[in-house]
């Protein structure tokens, strides 16, 4: 079998393995659905600063949370189940088949993508239709913008598989490092730029994934081509740094206690 | 030729010395049973010769090539069933057999692997729907389908009940009869006797003792036993022969059975009596076993 067989194929388990899982399809799929409906609802009809420009708060929202589901299918989805299927044995079982190890993780990585484009499709459906967000403007730089923003938090849910010791634990370090930056970054509601919170989150990755995503979806007509390369650099640094150390210190086997 | 070459294999955990210049060799299509306690060293053995862990002494070939580099080439030839391996759980049999099938350059058809360890029935089941035995049994499937020359078998029947392990004992003679060869670990002494044409006994890192289950029997000095049910009446200083009366039963251990069991009922016999619950046992691969791998 070709090499792109075989990784489409391991595509195909991981979807299989993915929507039939009631855990995974429900934080990683639903979840994001789920506050959309709820802080849409509950700040219906304010605006949200956005630099020096004003939006509806959905026209803010909507983008974000674009970025949030992506995250979650990639970041979270990968870590967690990653580190369980470490400690169950599966992925040292894979280990002792011919499979490439590229192959595998070519395989998580595509079934993520697939799951955040359809986030993508659907949150953006639902606010278009029903909060009557504006359409993206730039339909291409979105797509550049989920695709690169993908497997940035694809190889950073891979590496942070390295600092789990077990898979009990992998739901609490998971959060505990995802939510508070995702809120400090401005995800749910804006965070004022002079704010010691906001200074903090600029290190991070996910503030540029939310703002190169607003800029994509462009409200408020700023940008000429829906890009903003600085936001797009910084994400690719955190990427490549999370490939570097992922393909160094990834381990397939449980910890030995 | 050899399937598996072993000579002076060292290993070290920190200061831990797991595996201490362990020798042995397996031939091409032989069970071969690999046996110790646990902490021995023999898990650390079987994952130097699947790859997974690097020695630190000695060589090992295994089908001609040293594992540690063996990489993907290897892989292709040799399956692996290991002590705790689970399968994705929300994936059905025959779609993972499937997905290992293709990892494979010349793999067997998937319905026949999934008969060969009898889960025809559940073929269409999800893993997390099944027993642990028929997990175990899915586990051996995935360990076969690729079609390999050598197969590791890790504890393949540890929470079996006794039907479960009876067939996976059969799958197991059904490989050796297609010329696999497999090196199997086992805790129970009974499925060693039954499977393994050789055994070797690791004990403290190092090999205590190599053979077919008959000779490691056979070079014990262990003593044979003779038991009955005491006659009524009776105490162990009325019989004829040194015994001990142990729960109502009188046990002698002898070196020469014929002969003491010849006085035993010829003056049984001249008094009328009929020996109940009387056998001769000798003793069993476990009772040597016991003996070489007890150091307290």
């Amino acid at each position: 079998m070709s090499s792109t067989g075989i990784a489409l194929r391991q595509v195909e388990f991981e979807q299989k393995s993915f929507w039939r899982n009631p855990a995974s399809a429900f934080f990683a799929f639903l979840f994001p659905i789920i506050f959309l409906v709820v802080f849409a609802t509950l700040f219906k009809g304010s605006r949200a600063p956005v630099g020096n420009v004003t939006v509806a708060y959905d026209d803010y929202y909507i983008p974000a949370l674009v970025a949030f589901g992506v995250m979650g299918a990639c970041f979270t989805n990968i870590a967690m189940s990653l580190s369980l299927r470490r400690d169950s044995g599966i992925l040292k079982r894979m280990r002792g088949t011919p499979l490439p190890s590229w192959a595998f993780v070519a395989g998580v990585v595509g079934s993520s993508i697939i799951v955040s484009i359809i986030l993508a499709l659907l949150t953006t459906g639902f606010g278009i239709l029903v909060y009557g967000v504006h359409v993206p403007q730039h339909i291409g730089a979105a797509a550049v913008t989920i695709a690169v923003g993908g497997l940035v938090f694809c190889a950073l849910g891979m590496a942070m598989t390295i600092v789990i010791p077990n898979a009990e634990a992998g739901p609490a370090i998971v959060n505990g490092v995802f939510l508070p930056i995702v809120f400090i970054s401005g995800t749910f509601f804006p965070v004022s730029p002079s704010s010691i919170l906001a200074k903090i989150a600029e290190y991070f990755p996910v503030r540029h994934f939310i703002d190169a995503m607003f800029i994509a979806f462009d409200p408020a007509h700023q940008s000429s081509n829906g890009f903003n390369g600085n936001d797009l650099l910084i994400m690719a640094a955190w990427g490549v740094g999370a490939v570097l150390i992922a393909s160094r210190r990834f381990r397939w086997e449980p910890r030995k206690s | 030729m050899s399937a598996i070459v072993v000579e002076g294999l060292r290993k070290s955990y920190g200061a831990l010395e797991a595996v201490r210049g362990v020798s042995f060799s397996v031939e091409e299509g032989e069970v071969f049973g690999l046996l110790g306690p646990n902490g021995a060293g023999k898990t650390t053995i079987i994952e130097i010769l699947e790859g997974y862990r690097s020695r630190d002494g000695g060589t090992a070939t295994v089908l001609g090539i040293d594992p540690h580099v063996g990489g993907r080439k290897l892989r292709e030839r040799v399956g692996l069933v290991l002590q705790e391996a689970a399968v994705p759980a929300y994936l059905s049999v025959t779609e993972l057999v499937e997905m290992y099938r293709g990892y494979y350059p010349a793999p067997r058809p998937a319905a026949e692997i999934i008969e060969l360890v009898g889960l025809t029935e559940k073929a269409h089941e999800r893993a997390r729907r099944l027993s642990g035995g028929q997990q175990r049994r899915l586990d051996v499937a995935l360990g076969l389908i690729g079609d390999p020359d050598l197969v590791f078998l890790d504890e393949p029947t540890t929470g079996f009940d006794p039907s479960a392990r009876r067939a996976a004992w059969e799958v197991v003679r059904n490989l050796r009869t297609l010329g696999k060869t497999i090196v199997l670990t086992t805790h129970y002494m009974d499925e060693a006797q039954y499977l393994a044409d050789r055994i070797c006994v690791i004990a403290l890192g190092q090999v205590v003792a190599e053979g077919t289950p008959e000779s490691l029997r056979a070079g014990t000095d262990q003593m044979t036993h003779i038991r009955f049910a005491m006659p009524d009446g009776m105490d162990a200083a009325m019989l004829p022969i040194k015994a001990k009366a142990l729960d109502g039963q009188a046990v002698i251990e002898t070196q020469t059975p014929t002969r003491t069991l010849n006085e035993l009922t010829t003056w049984a016999v001249a008094r009328g009596l009929e020996l109940s619950n009387l056998e001769v046992a000798r003793p069993s691969l476990e009772d040597v076993y016991l003996e070489l791998t007890n150091h307290e």
